[in-house]
């Protein structure tokens, strides 16, 4: 259980896991009897556990929605599906390896999976471009999903990118375009689509692959339209004031759920999917298969007509004086 | 989001000691040429400059004047509801009420029924002067609800776009949300058969780029509009990467497969009525 890289805000807890399993394994080398011993300090970590888990800040949320250890798409399709045959290229220029997508079996139905790729480190982050995709992402995510709808399949989207790339090349060739188009195409497709947001939401980046029947979230996954650094560099001119943005921004998933954006939180073992990889994998399978089970057997233009008012329906105003 | 913070001109006001002796307010010194020019001529070219064609950036009321027939909507849709402050975000009710009052709207939209070149036409123009034009929910439920009523009397939709704010910061995630709202409206639209001519506009950006803005059946803009998805500065702090002149200017997106023409405002209006009857109806 004991993790290598910690948050700053759970060191101490690692510290002690570490303490804890040491002492096991010399219990175990030295047949030493430190029953005691390791008990209290369980009691220690537990308590500690406990305080800095269950009252996580918007800030904490953020940083482990973020976590590189936290599972990624990758991680998802290998956990969830049986089977995968990923499929590349947008057809006309490259393949963006920040967008993955392909074939997978759920429970032996065909399915299209797509979603943003972050690597766990360096080298991975630098092969999936820091999971920041390019127009070619959203366009090649466009081409597969209509591969799903001629063949029937449902879309399973994972969404976990801090944004589309945001450089001249994506300029140079229409990102804004590339996503505008998937939001007004993704909201006619005639094939159910359930989208995740598994780690980080960047606004329309995420937006991009983020339309769909059913939007459910990770509960320790951060949806929102502006990074709260980013905020806090447009508010106070000080992007070390994010902690204080991601309060104001209102990215959490249970504050999306109260303000009708998700429709479902996901829970994740306590202190975030990268103290359980496994757990969080299993957990979005079983909500994969019963949203899915649902939505395919309903009636497709009834589908349609409340995916429309689903985004329709968002939007807070009130009348004019006068 | 607030990519910038003010229109790139400026008035200058020549003083009466200095050796012209033009009074206050009458010229205006270029940001296209660097000439001083009377507003007069300004004016009379559709706040253009007469002698390089600079494009000034244009209220939305300006822009209705100068596209509508009789520069009228024969009725206007927008102004009977008003932002709400749904994440109590700082500042975001006085940031409306001066939009309100700099520009007369209650948001940064303005939009109605009214017929160009004779061709009855729902005619929506987003306001830079309100907040950026940044889209949130007022701009994303009145082109919701225009779009509907355009697809309702089978009409064709022009929207104008000034909107350099992209999403509206203030309204966190629920502005995101207007991108698919507004996106999924023009794919009724299209779906429709019924014609959408986007005109982009200095400056346009963000979340409005990524939405209705790109979508249009024709996309037009005008020269040297700034459109952008990313701001120049965000690219250059996050990735320092240097821009090339003229980067994200409509001339560079024209190159680059992004945009159908640029038009002179002086043409805008007469292209428009020409392309109106391919419309469905
Ligand atoms: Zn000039």
């Amino acid at each position: 259980m004991a993790q290598e890289n910690g948050l700053e805000f759970e060191k101490a807890i690692i510290e002690l896991e570490k303490k804890i399993e040491e002492l096991r394994s010399f219990t175990d080398d030295q047949s030493l009897n430190l029953e005691d011993e390791i008990k209290q300090l369980e009691e220690r970590a537990e308590k500690l556990r406990d305080e800095v888990y269950t009252n996580l800040t918007p800030w904490q949320i953020v940083q482990i929605s973020r976590h590189p250890q936290r599972p990624h798409t990758l991680d998802y399709i290998k956990g969830c599906f049986e089977d995968f045959i990923e499929m590349h290229g947008d057809r006309a220029f490259i393949d963006d390896r920040a967008m993955i997508g392909g074939v997978a079996w759920l429970e032996k139905k065909p399915v299209m999976v797509i979603g943003t790729q972050k690597g766990s480190d360096t080298k991975e982050n630098l092969y999936y471009n820091f999971g920041l995709p390019l127009p070619e992402g959203y366009r090649k995510a466009r081409r597969l999903m209509k591969f799903a709808e001629k063949f029937g399949m449902p879309i399973i989207t994972l969404v976990d990118t801090a944004g589309a790339f945001p450089g001249l090349e994506g300029e140079e060739r229409g990102v804004a375009e590339a996503i505008a188009r998937n939001l007004s195409e993704m909201s006619t497709l005639r094939v159910p689509i359930v989208v995740v947001i598994i780690g980080e939401g960047g606004s329309g980046g995420a937006l991009g692959i983020g339309v769909g029947d059913r939007v459910l979230m990770l509960n320790h996954a951060a949806y929102t339209v502006i990074t709260p650094e980013g905020c806090a560099a447009i508010l106070w001119k000080d992007r070390a004031q994010a902690p204080r943005a991601s309060e104001i921004l209102k990215l959490t998933a249970p504050d999306l759920k109260k303000m009708g954006i998700i429709d479902e939180i996901v829970p994740e073992p306590r202190g975030g999917s990268h103290r359980d990889p496994g757990a969080v994998i299993q957990s979005v399978k079983k909500h994969l298969v019963k949203e899915l089970g649902r939505l395919t057997s309903a009636n497709i233009d009834q589908l349609l007509e409340e995916r429309y008012n689903k985004f329709r329906r968002i939007g807070f105003f009130v009348p004019a004086d006068g | 989001m607030d990519w910038f913070k003010k229109p790139k001109y400026t008035t200058v006001r020549v003083s009466a000691k200095k050796k012209t002796d033009i009074p206050d307010n009458l010229v205006t010194r270029c940001p296209g040429c660097s000439e001083i020019v009377f507003n007069k001529e300004i004016e009379k070219a559709l706040r253009t400059c007469p002698k390089c064609n600079h494009h000034f950036n244009i209220p939305a009321r300006e822009r209705i004047q100068l596209l509508a027939d009789n520069g009228v909507l024969l009725e206007e849709t927008t102004g009977r509801i008003k932002a709400a402050n749904p994440l109590e975000f700082p500042d975001y009710t006085e940031k409306i009420e001066k939009g309100s009052k700099k520009t007369g709207l209650q948001d940064a939209i303005q939009a109605g029924i009214c017929t160009i070149g004779g061709k009855r036409t729902a005619l929506a123009v987003t306001d830079f002067d309100f907040m950026g034009g940044s889209m949130g929910s007022v701009i994303g439920e009145e082109i919701a609800r225009l779009i509907e009523r355009a697809i309702k009397e089978r009409l064709p939709v022009v929207i104008v776009s000034a909107s350099g704010g992209g999403a509206r910061m203030q309204e966190g995630i629920v502005s995101l949300m207007q991108m698919a709202k507004t996106s999924a409206a023009l794919a009724r639209l299209a779906a429709a058969k019924l014609l959408y001519i986007s005109v982009l506009t200095n400056p346009t950006g963000g979340g409005v780029t990524a939405s209705f803005a790109m979508l249009g059946d024709i996309i037009m803009a005008e020269p040297n509009a700034l459109i952008m998805f990313a701001g120049p500065r965000v690219i250059e702090q996050t990735i320092r990467q240097h821009l090339p002149k003229r980067f994200q200017r409509a001339e560079f997106l024209l190159e680059h497969g992004m945009l159908d023409m640029i038009v002179k405002r002086q043409e805008l209006k007469h292209t428009i009525a020409r392309l109106l009857p391919i419309s469905c109806p």
